[in-house]
């Protein structure tokens, strides 16, 4: 018989080796793609329109969709979520409407990211007739990406604390000008990281540019807003499922170049988060 | 004595605060406006399949919308078979982790820990579904010897691991807002920190761990991409038990696969929308009972 | 003597837990006005109606009426930003607002819309000096205020209040997290301030309200049990239960 001291020692290797299993994966993931993407990588990739049935050439169209869905999503995401988080973090009080509100959040963040596409696609592309378009795909992941912000951001501002609220009164200063003054400085790091979290789902989804902005093959920056975009992983999609007899080379770049923006704005929020909690002075 | 004038209102009233509040009130209240707008126009086009087709043929056990077929079961239960299994996969692996990061992990393995997670809770997911159609297929294939590796244990174990770090984090929370005093009570009894951790920690800490299941069910239904990489699509009715190891057809799947090719107005374009509605009545139901547990969490800050 | 601050007939509820009972209360200007009893007593609350603190604490219900210089402050029409800028307050523990201690003594004047320099400089010194803080302080301006010691905080605390030119200067027990040696300060710079200020201070202790009041309200359970001149109260209480709680003997 081993004694209880030694079961605990067993169990604890035990949920050891599970956390293993559960972070190992991700180490092959992230390593797979960069040992089979980085080949790929070079001048022309990153800044060459496709051609040769998107065999050959780069994904430049891909990269600057990317980044101009991104973009509008932020110009929408970033005055709303942080208008909504304000509300609920400072002004909110506990009534039908605000529970409403929250419960209404919650139902955001859980709508599929494929639902986004058909809501778009409905109320965007087709009843206001923007068209598959970098409007209507914008559009579309602001709404999606708005949870994250709200949620993250009123964090933050929950964070700061009430005595500062309370010292601003005191002396003076209306509720407005103890947040613009007081709370929104001290809560900055925390919402810009909200905001950066956000905007790289929306960097990295899908489905909800599907039938709003992405297109198969546009081998050129889109002209305008209302024009349809390529875009890094609606191309990474067609490249591995719709494209027979693509060279796995040119698949890998593209899903590294994805993984790469994606992570290093993820890496750039950590940073943020972590230096401006050292230097906090509460 | 006294200055009589001190007490009221200022000369000039504060407009612009008065603005910017109100403001502020509008972006916070549009989230409300845009619930509403989703459910509208997915029920505006996708209502009319409930009267366009016969109900047997909705709720019918074939899925060939060229031949005029539309039901939905085959694509209810392959989502369903894969969302479980998923679930199945990632509660046992989500809940250990998290002990194991809260209760037991040293320092320095929390602080690889928590950064990998997050780094998984960042990779997109088509990315995810590439990597499963390239490595993770191929693999299943051959331990199986099966001729395809595209099955729905395949979008299950990708799946999985896509709500693992939802999982995790609630999980850790819910751990977290364990008192310590009830750790100290299961240590003085005499417990081994490792009897305490199962026999009073992770019990009480067990409607927090629903709410993680609730939100992964949540995230794992409705993800799209790399399910529809890795599982096959196709639509056939998963009730033998190999089903698990064959190829299946989710709902998002069926969406956005074929929402490419519909004509607008069409039954097929209805019936892909009126699954839309399907999924989303299901997340809303899922996330607003995980939302009763967030409720209760007690809040800080504002004047107090 | 017409009294600064009045309350009539002042009862206070959290919900239904009553703070304050049938609270009549004169407060006389220039003076040092104690208000002390064991904790729970609604002495904080008492403070935070004169300046309307309690305003956005929800669930709240008052009867009664607070006056100030005869007017009542929860009349409707009251500015209340500026009726806090005639109340200063001092919280229990020093509580610098993020930033400098420049930035800290300005804020008030700032937000009620000083914004000539000259002005705010002087406004700078004159707070700093009042609250007995300025030469420690003067060469250290623009340093984190949160860098000061816990005495140097508080009293910056109350250099912000009075860079208001407030009326009225509130402590809610102002000592609480300081040292004899900061505490001795902070109480110097009290008695400095009682000729041009109206001072009501929640003590931390029996000792620190019989040094410095001079005039003392003793409360007990959200009722005024009495108030007197300090000299009177701390020598020939009227009421037993003040004798009782003075003597220790309480409870």
């Amino acid at each position: 018989m081993i004694n209880r001291y030694q079961v605990q020692r067993l169990g604890f290797i035990l949920l050891g080796v599970i956390s293993l299993i559960v972070v190992l994966p991700i180490l092959f993931v992230v390593g797979n793609i960069v040992v089979q993407g980085i080949g790929a990588i070079n001048w022309e990739f990153l800044t060459a329109m496709p051609h040769g049935g998107m065999k050959e050439g780069g994904i430049f169209p891909a990269i600057v969709g990317t980044l101009l869905l991104v973009l509008g999503t932020a110009v929408v995401a970033i005055p709303v979520g942080i208008g909504g988080a304000i509300y609920l973090a400072e002004y909110a009080r506990d009534t039908f409407w605000t529970r409403t509100l929250r419960l209404a959040i919650i139902n955001l963040a859980g709508v599929p990211s494929v639902v986004y596409g058909l809501f778009g696609l409905g109320l965007f592309v087709l009843f206001l007739q923007f068209g598959t378009s970098v409007l209507a795909g914008s559009l579309t992941l602001a709404i999606m990406t708005l949870p994250v912000i709200i949620s993250t951001a009123e964090e933050a501002l929950r964070a700061v604390p009430g005595e500062f609220r309370l010292v601003s009164a005191s002396l003076g200063g209306t509720r407005w000008q103890g947040i613009r003054h007081i709370v929104l400085p001290q809560a900055l790091p925390g919402i810009i990281t909200g905001i950066i979290l956000g905007l790289l789902r929306a960097a990295g989804e899908t489905a909800p540019i599907l039938f709003t902005a992405a297109a198969f093959y546009l081998p050129r920056i889109p002209r305008s807003l209302l024009e349809p975009t390529m875009a890094l992983p609606y191309h990474l999609y067609v490249i591995s499922t719709q494209v027979p007899g693509m060279p796995p080379r040119v698949q890998y770049g593209t899903a590294l170049v994805l993984l790469t923006i994606v992570l290093s704005m993820n890496a750039v929020a950590a940073i943020i988060r972590s230096y401006f909690r050292r230097r906090r002075e509460w | 004595m006294g200055k009589p004038e001190f007490l009221s209102r200022p000369s000039h009233p504060r407009w612009g605060e008065f603005v910017i509040e109100s403001t502020i009130r509008v972006l916070a209240f549009s989230s409300i406006g845009f619930v509403i707008l989703i459910f509208f126009f997915l029920v505006r086009e996708g209502i009319p399949i409930f009267w366009e087709i016969s109900p047997e043929n909705l709720f019918g056990t074939r899925w060939y919308p060229t031949f005029g077929l539309f039901g939905t079961l085959p694509l209810i239960l392959g989502s369903l078979l894969v969302t479980v299994t998923a679930i199945l996969i990632a509660l046992p692996l989500g809940v250990a982790t998290a002990v194991f990061v809260r209760e037991v992990a040293p320092n320095w393995a929390r602080e690889i820990l928590k950064p990998m997670i997050e780094i998984l809770a960042g990779i997109p997911s088509v990315v995810l579904g590439f990597f499963g159609m390239t490595v993770v297929a191929p693999l299943v294939r051959e331990v199986l010897g099966a001729p395809t590796g595209l099955t729905a244990f395949t979008g299950a174990l990708i799946l999985a691991y896509m709500a693992l770090p939802t999982i995790i984090s609630v999980a850790e929370d819910a751990l977290d807002a364990v008192p310590k005093s009830y750790r100290d009570a299961g240590l003085a009894m005499g417990a081994t920190q490792w009897q305490t951790i199962w026999r009073v920690v992770v019990p009480a800490a067990r409607s927090g761990i629903v709410t993680a299941v609730m939100l992964g069910l949540g995230r794992a239904i409705g993800e799209t991409m790399a399910v529809m990489m890795v599982t096959g699509n196709a639509a056939r009715m998963p009730l033998t038990l190999d089903s698990l190891f064959r190829p299946v057809r989710t709902m998002t799947a069926t969406i956005a696969a074929e929402m490419g090719e519909v004509a607008q107005g069409s039954v097929h374009y209805h019936a892909l929308f009126g699954i839309g509605i399907i999924l989303f009545v299901i997340t809303f139901i899922i996330n607003a009972m995980a939302a009763v547990t967030i409720f209760k969490k007690p809040r800080r800050g504002g004047l107090r | 003597m017409e009294p600064k601050i009045r309350f009539q007939n002042v009862s206070y509820f959290y919900g239904d837990r009553p703070a304050l009972r049938d609270v009549t209360l004169d407060i006389p200007p220039n003076a040092i006005t104690v208000v002390f009893g064991p904790a729970g007593g609604g002495k904080t609350t008492l403070l935070r109606l004169i300046n309307r603190l309690n305003d956005e604490v929800e669930g709240t219900r008052m009867t009664g009426r607070v006056l100030l210089d005869g007017q009542d402050v929860y009349a409707p029409g009251v500015d209340v930003p500026r009726l806090r800028r005639r109340v200063g307050m001092v919280f229990a523990l020093p509580l610098p607002l993020p930033g400098t201690v420049r930035e800290n003594v300005l804020y008030g004047p700032k937000l009620a819309g000083i914004r000539d320099r000259a002005r705010l400089e002087e406004i700078l010194e004159r707070s700093l000096r009042l609250a007995a803080l300025w030469d420690e302080v003067k060469d250290r301006l623009d340093d984190p205020a949160s860098r000061l010691s816990g005495g140097q905080q508080q009293r910056l605390c109350i250099a912000r209040s009075l860079a208001l030119e407030p009326e009225v200067l509130l402590l809610d027990e102002p000592t609480s997290g300081l040292d004899p040696i900061s505490t001795g300060k902070v109480e110097e710079a009290l008695q400095q301030l009682k000729h041009q200020y109206t001072i009501v201070i929640v003590p931390h202790s029996v000792q620190q309200a019989a040094r410095v009041a001079d005039y003392a309200a003793f409360f007990l359970m959200g009722e005024l049990v009495e108030c007197q001149p300090g000299r009177d109260l701390f020598t020939t209480p009227r009421d037993r239960r003040t004798e009782d709680y003075i003597t220790g003997r309480f409870g």
